[in-house]
């Protein structure tokens, strides 16, 4: 029991310490892709060390909801990360909590996130939330019903038992209620994070941005807390689709050899992952907003399909 | 123990008559009438609370039979342990709204007449209470209309407001056309039984033909889905809800519609005992409808309660899918499972009646410290209004169903069953049908946390977009003890879910005769023993404590790290210009983006005016009116209504205002009786 707690604590540790790295390793791979040399792959850590130098400066016009909402924000993420397996599935015995309550963690920092973009009376935040709602609206059932497959499949809603399953079947993208569900998920996932063709992480004064639109009044030590944990966010999400279809390597004990291998192939498999997103990021220009619904009611019908496959085959 | 329960309903139930006619006689002292109505109000609905817990936990149930009789059927009252659920989670709000009254109502005095409300108000409830613990079909009938037209005088009560009296008759037609097709579905029970009782009833109801079973499900299922505002017949319950006193509102919303979920239960399950699977399929589609649809024109509201009202459309359709699934799961024999989904159903029935009951208790204090019920006209009043302010964000957050408040748990509980009734098919439809309708559930629940995030963040945040609400204050302290009542049991019921799984074990245990504890658990955590639960837990204390110390950690860990961090406090950016509250974000500029990503369902017109000085340079007025068509009212309910006042416009030929014509219509018909009914 200690000891699957402990790796809990030590995934969720190991998930807080890369988030930023593997940003950086996005910017720079968009960089090269731009024939630029791009900053450096540890620049988002420079970054959030500057942001925890400067004071911050807080609109007159903020109440409580402004200043608690990056912590809320970032606690909630920082639960779901202990609901993730990282490099090890470990049993039944896991930490309470199921795919169910993973989605609803991200929902409720998404709320008060949203709270926050209202909170100073700027268009820009009110934009921003209304936005960042309703996309989140069309995102939630793409998410959810790819998710319901695998449990239908492994027979748990408990996410470490549904990628111990996995680990244990072998190739299981092969089978095609995996194949179509994973792709139904990659595209809410490029939703979630915020990426292009979706939303521009790039740009803080464009009147299509989202996420970036509520951080717009934050400063100082709040705005490091709200970037760490849109990092966080990004890479649960990769983390996510990495052990759930590819459970390769994943670490199905408490062996030394076991997890650092499970580490080794988690660090590819995430890094693999963001340069995939890198590539589709240059790829693509950014989708008109209202373009976006039909591009996740497609992921949305995707994920349909993979749920009567599931069935069917 | 007995005689416990049954002085705890005579207390209940004549304290509530005696607190109305007292409230009622002593009128024309309106506080003293106040004060006495709503402190009998709320003691009664202690007993009332004292009752339902007793007999789910100590499980002594109530029969009671009066000496009197009602259209020659005896006056029976029975509480098992569904009628006590179902009074326990009545009795909880009324008696935090009961309480909230006594300040909300001052604001009445000498503008309306108290004595009356007082009397209305304690009425409605023991309508409510009476006709859940009634025993027989025709004092239960009595009630429900006691109950209705109760109501409707409520509704009706600021009846100088034109709007006003035009919901109440809305009201008060819908109400009957419901009320009809339950009369219709009691007397062909009576066919069956021979009596008006429940238990008559509940003697033959399982062995009546399948025909007989299919025809009253679909009576009873249009007569209590009319009274719970199921879509399409939801149209009487967005207008009469915000044209109720708030504390009524309240009530309605919270408690009255739960009667009809009540009624359902009791005949589908206690007595037709299930049916096909078609019922609960049934049961899935329109509560999937109504919460989707429900949800999405609650969008589209701009008035405080009317979103409510359209929201409490959505957690019916919610109520119904655990129902649905239930029925499903049961038919194919998965009892313990069904009663999972039982479970989850009747949680949310609870739930959604204490933070609908907060909503509309908020609701009503803003429009008491602001004068409008238009969120457009609102901004700023958490920093006015902190209590108000939070008790809203309480509820807010519970029913959008974010962990860990308990909105979230009865909703797990729903997802749960749904996705047992996609693994425990062997019928694709069903296996598909359950996560669908988990999707649409989730749909459903982040459109709510948009529709949340809006009425809260357009009310309480930024800045004043009024001078009502740049003045408001916070409200009267006996407002606030009764919001902070419900709001308290917001985050204990998510917390500890496990006190309520543990009252409703014994509902199950009756309905659908499941002994084992269908969701295992204890103060720590819940798991689901079979179905897709087979490792599937949710520590409902677990997540809570985590958020906290993760919150703590990284609060001090940005703290102490770092020398940055001091705060300096400035104007919104606001591209150098002075920030005024008209370049806010509005309500409605907050659901343009829904509105066009749904504007298939809304069909929205838009209409925008512009005058110029000079053209085209030069603008001196520009007008913008936007709104959606309301399509049940126009292609449902309009050519029907049409229809009627056709053919009344027909009969009316008869009608030639001759008294002549009248005397030869009476002896024909004497004559034409005379030859019939010799």
């Amino acid at each position: 029991m200690i000891r699957v707690l402990l790796i809990n604590f030590v995934q969720a540790a190991l998930l807080v310490v890369i988030a930023p790295l593997v940003a950086g390793i996005i910017k720079k791979t968009k960089a090269r892709l731009q024939m630029r040399r791009g900053p450096s792959f540890f620049q988002p850590y420079l970054d959030l060390y500057k942001y925890g130098q400067k004071e911050s400066v807080v609109s007159e016009h903020t109440s409580w909801i402004f200043k608690s909402a990056p912590y809320i924000y970032f606690a909630a993420l920082l639960v779901a990360a202990l609901l993730v397996p990282v490099i090890s599935s470990v049993g039944k015995l896991n930490f309470s909590g199921d795919i169910i309550l993973f989605i609803y963690l991200l929902a409720l920092g998404r709320f008060f996130l949203a709270l926050a973009g209202l909170d100073a009376g700027s268009a820009f935040g009110g934009m921003a939330s209304s936005r960042e709602m309703a996309i989140a609206a069309v995102a939630e059932p793409a998410a959810l019903l790819p998710l319901f497959t695998l449990a239908i499949a492994t027979g748990t809603t408990n996410l470490t038992a549904i990628v111990f399953k996995n680990a244990m079947s072998g190739l299981v993208l092969l089978k095609p209620a995996y194949l179509l569900s994973f792709i139904a998920l990659f595209i809410v996932t490029i939703a979630e994070t915020g990426r292009i063709p979706v939303d521009n992480p790039d740009t803080h004064l464009e009147l299509t941005m989202m996420h970036e639109g509520m951080l717009l009044e934050y400063s100082g030590k709040p705005l490091a807390v709200l970037t760490m944990g849109a990092d966080l966010k990004q890479l649960l999400l990769f983390t996510l689709i990495a052990n759930l279809f590819f459970p390769w390597g994943i670490a199905i004990g408490f062996g030394v050899g076991q997890i650092v291998v499970g580490l080794v192939a988690y660090l590819l498999k995430v890094c693999a992952i963001g340069i995939i997103i890198a590539c589709i990021e240059s790829l693509f220009a950014k989708m008109r907003l209202f373009k976006v619904p039909d591009l996740l009611l497609g992921s949305f019908f995707l994920g349909l399909l993979g749920l009567i496959a599931k069935f069917i085959f | 123990m007995v005689a416990l329960n049954e002085y705890l309903f005579f207390g209940c139930e004549g304290l509530l008559l005696l607190g109305g006619l007292l409230s009622f006689v002593l009128q024309t002292k309106a506080k003293l009438s106040m004060v006495i109505a709503f402190a009998a109000a709320s003691i009664a609905c202690l007993g009332g609370l004292g009752l339902g817990l007793n007999v789910l936990l100590a499980g002594n149930n109530l029969n009671l039979t009066l000496p009197w009789s009602l259209a020659s059927s005896a006056i029976t009252f029975t509480v098992g342990p569904l009628e006590a659920f179902f009074i326990t989670v009545s009795a909880l709000v009324c008696f935090a709204v009961s309480i909230y009254s006594v300040g909300y109502v001052q604001s009445y005095i000498g503008k309306h007449n108290v004595g009356v409300l007082g009397l209305l108000y304690c009425l409605f409830i023991f309508a409510i209470i009476g006709l859940i613990a009634s025993g027989s079909a025709v004092l239960f009938l009595f009630l429900w209309e006691l109950m209705s037209i109760v109501s409707y005088l409520l509704v009706v009560y600021h009846h100088r407001d034109s709007q006003v009296r035009q919901a109440g008759f809305t009201y008060v037609v819908m109400t009957h056309i419901g009320t009809m097709f339950i009369v219709l579905a009691f007397l062909l029970m009576y066919v069956y039984a021979g009596s008006f009782s429940f238990a008559g009833y509940i003697l033959v109801g399982r062995s009546m033909p399948a025909a007989v079973k299919n025809i009253i499900f679909l009576l009873v299922a249009i007569g209590f889905g009319t009274k719970a505002g199921i879509i399409p017949l939801h149209v009487w319950l967005p207008k009469a809800h915000p044209a109720a006193p708030s504390n009524v509102s309240a009530i309605m919303s919270g408690v009255m519609i739960k009667t009809a979920i009540f009624g359902l239960i009791k005949f589908i399950f206690v007595i037709l005992g299930n049916g096909p699977a078609w019922w609960g399929i049934l049961l899935l589609v329109i509560g999937s409808a109504s919460a989707l649809l429900g949800v999405l024109y609650s969008l589209m509201e701009t008035d405080i309660k009317r979103f409510l009202a359209y929201c409490s459309v959505e957690n019916m359709g919610v109520i119904l899918l655990g129902m649905g699934a239930a029925m499903v799961l049961a038919r194919n024999g998965f009892v313990a499972l069904a009663a999972v989904a039982l479970m989850a159903s009747m949680f949310h029935v609870l739930n959604h009646a204490i933070f609908k009951g907060l909503l509309f208790l908020g609701a009503g204090s803003v429009n008491f410290a602001t004068g409008t019920r238009n969120i457009e006209k609102m901004g700023g009043l958490l920093r006015r209004m902190p209590w108000t302010g939070l008790f809203f964000l309480v509820a807010s957050v519970s029913i959008a169903a974010l962990p860990p408040f308990n909105g979230f748990i009865s909703e797990w509980l729903t997802f749960q069953s749904l996705l047992a009734l996609g693994a425990s098919g062997g019928n694709l439809f069903l296996e598909v049908l359950g996560p669908l309708a988990g999707a649409g559930l989730a749909l459903t629940s982040a459109l709510s946390a948009a529709g949340f995030v809006r009425a809260f963040g357009i009310q309480f945040l930024a800045l004043p977009r009024s001078s009502g609400a740049k003045n408001a204050k916070e409200v009267p302290i006996s407002m606030r003890i009764g919001m902070g009542i419900l709001a308290a049991l917001c985050p204990l019921l998510g917390v500890v879910p496990f006190i309520i799984i543990k009252l409703l074990a014994p509902v199950t245990a009756v309905l659908l005769g499941v002994h084992t504890a269908p969701v295992l658990g204890n103060y720590f955590r819940l798991s689901i023993p079979s179905g897709v639960g087979q490792h599937t837990a949710l520590s409902a204390l677990l997540v809570p404590s985590l958020l906290g110390m993760a919150g703590l950690v990284a609060y001090l860990v940005v703290k102490y790290i770092g020398k940055g961090g001091s705060v300096r406090y400035a104007e919104t950016w606001n591209c150098g210009t002075t920030l005024t509250p008209r370049m806010e974000y509005t309500g409605t500029a907050f659901a343009k983006p829904l509105r066009m990503i749904f504007r298939q369902i809304f069909l929205p017109e838009r209409e925008v005016k512009t005058e110029y000085t000079v053209e085209p340079y030069f603008k001196a007025e520009m007008s913008y009116e936007g709104k959606i068509k309301p399509v049940f009212e126009d292609v449902l309910y309009r050519p029907v209504t049409r229809l009627f006042v056709v053919v009344a416009n027909k009969i009316r030929v008869l009608q030639s205002g001759s008294i002549h014509l009248y005397l030869l219509y009476m002896f024909a018909t004497l004559v034409l009786l005379l030859i019939f009914a010799r």
